[in-house]
């Protein structure tokens, strides 16, 4: 018998070999947030001449699992920028939680000299400082081997009142660009919208209606092509109007004829 | 005062024989000497206004500003010692911040009145502190809508539980004024500062919880706001002040559920009518003056 206390609660050496102690690691690298549990897609989103259209499905998925279809990954932020969220859906709800915090901060300061509302509203965080404080902190997290897992697309307006959109992700890594797609989006999504807005000059002549059917678009070759999508999702315009947010949109006129040439997958026998 | 000689005025939390605390009726008079505060509770939201005596002709005009924001839905307003108010609003978003952290959602302004209420009495109770020299005036408007938890992703359920019971209002416009002892009530209208007495008599001849047409809209309780500011001012006595005004509205009014400053626009609008109203009263009791001399 084994009496030292490293032993108990263990099987017996005698009877079944050496226990292999590399399974009680204590030390270590913590590794619970290093991969995602509930997941968004892709997130789309391009310029126009006076704004940005963002969009992005409402699906949560567990693993390959739809399990939730009625989340908005799309957040608005102080009523003039729009974040839109890939990735990880908790990771996201800790930052909705966190810039609403920072949105709350602040109001306290805000100098109404402004005559609107609206007004007031510009005089604090635009886009441009969003992006440029999301990127400082996903990049820090990443830094501490605790990344906030998501892609990150944020649209809104610059100091100057242009169109704004840019990209973080959970490395850090961060970039601008007339148009913008995470996840499967990037690769699908992204040469669509590059037919339309390949340069700056080219989304400055974007009208508004354009931009949303191109994003439209998008959304429905995703959900084409993309196992992990959902046919309904949340579309906004950023405009320096203001926020116009769709949170229970519809893809509309799906065709599914394409699917019977598809050769190669599944039960069929060619 | 009575109080003088006695001993029982020295320390903070010491009773005298009679069943007072001396300590915390000091800080009253320190409230009794601030700027006068006003809130107006009306069906359409809250109005926060307070007359910001100016020290210094070399201070910039609107700086410095009395009233503050403590969460989206919450302004605070005070009378007294301006730093303890400072304090205390650091306090109350503090508060505020630690309710989101552990709810999710916004605290409802009753709840920050006890909360700051406590905070207020705890500093009657020991010998190493004093009590704070302000009363503050909380206006707050609870949101009447479903209002989503913070980094909620679905819909939860509509009625029942975790949702809401049916038939039943929610939110509304809130008002409580706390004073140096803690104590706090609900109000309909809350005055205090300086001019109290003169704003307290010009609330009671408001229509404030009236449900016809004779209640007052949320842009007339600015408008009384403003002039009971300039009535309970004391021209010949008090230096010049600055006129601060703060509004809360519901969802579908002007602030959109939020605590902000009144628009210029609208705030000198209030100003102008404030001052007329004031001049009109003057030449009234002139006229009154000069017809008794007449009879004479």
């Amino acid at each position: 018998m084994d009496h030292r206390p490293q032993a108990w609660g263990r099987p017996r050496d005698d009877v079944y070999g050496a226990y292999d102690h590399s399974y009680l690691q204590q030390s270590g690298p913590k590794t619970a947030t290093q991969s995602p549990v509930v997941t968004g897609t892709s997130v789309v989103a391009i310029k126009f001449k006076e704004g940005v259209v963002i969009a992005a499905d409402n699906l949560a998925s567990y693993g390959s699992l739809a399990r939730f279809t009625d989340v908005k990954r799309l957040r608005t932020f102080l009523g003039t920028s729009v974040v839109g969220f890939g990735g990880d859906v908790s990771d996201m709800q800790w930052l909705d939680r966190h810039l609403k915090e920072l949105a709350i901060d602040e109001a306290y300061d805000q100098e109404p000299t402004a005559e609107s509302a609206e007004a007031a509203a510009k005089e604090g965080l635009n886009a441009a400082n969003l992006y440029k404080y999301l990127q400082k902190l996903m990049y820090k997290r990443r830094n501490d081997f605790d990344p906030l897992w998501n892609q990150i697309l944020i649209a809104g307006l610059d100091e100057d009142d242009k169109p704004f959109l840019a990209s973080v992700d959970l490395r850090g890594t961060s970039f601008t660009s007339p148009s913008l797609a995470t996840g499967f989006g990037a690769m699908l999504a992204q040469p669509i919208m590059r037919l339309h807005a390949a340069t700056e000059e080219d989304a400055a002549k974007l009208t508004r209606e354009q931009a949303v059917e191109v994003v439209k678009e998008c959304m429905k070759v995703l959900y084409y092509r993309d196992a992990r999508s959902l046919d309904r999702y949340s579309i906004a315009v950023v405009t320096k109007e203001g926020i116009d947010l769709k949170e229970d949109e519809q893809l509309e006129k799906q065709s599914w004829a394409f699917a019977e040439r598809i050769k190669g997958y599944g039960t069929q026998t060619v | 005062m009575t109080s003088i000689g006695t001993g029982y005025d020295l320390g903070n939390s010491i009773f005298s024989p009679d069943g007072r605390n001396f300590q915390v009726e000091y800080a009253v008079k320190a409230v009794e000497n601030g700027g006068t505060s006003v809130g107006i509770r009306c069906k359409e939201g809250v109005v926060l206004a307070v007359e910001k005596v100016v020290a210094s002709k070399l201070l910039k005009p609107g700086a410095n500003k009395r009233i503050a924001t403590v969460d989206r839905h919450l302004g605070v307003v005070y009378s007294g010692m301006v730093p303890d108010g400072r304090h205390f609003v650091d306090r109350a978003r503090d508060e505020a911040r630690a309710w989101r952290d552990t709810f999710k959602s916004p605290i409802p302004t009753a709840d920050l009145a006890s909360r700051m209420g406590g905070y207020m009495q705890a500093y009657t109770l020991y010998q190493s502190v004093r009590p704070f020299g302000i009363t503050a005036i909380v206006g707050g408007f609870d949101s009447e809508l479903e209002s989503p938890v913070d980094g909620e992703v679905g819909q939860g359920p509509s009625v029942g539980a975790g949702g809401k019971a049916q038939d039943k209002d929610y939110g509304g416009p809130f008002l409580y004024m706390i004073e140096p002892s803690g104590l706090y009530w609900g109000y309909y209208g809350a005055a205090t500062g300086k001019g109290r007495q003169a704003a307290k008599a010009e609330l009671e001849k408001l229509d404030l919880n009236g449900d016809g047409a004779a209640s007052l809209t949320l842009e007339q309780a600015v408008k009384e706001a403003a002039r009971i500011i300039y009535v309970a001012h004391d021209d010949s006595k008090d230096k010049d002040f600055e006129l601060e005004m703060s509004w809360i509205s519901g969802t579908n009014g002007p602030t959109k559920g939020k605590h902000q400053e009144v628009p210029k626009a609208l705030r000198e609008e209030a100003e102008r009518l404030a001052k007329k109203s004031l001049q009109d009263s003057d030449d009234e009791d002139d006229d009154k003056k000069e017809d008794d001399k007449m009879e004479e």
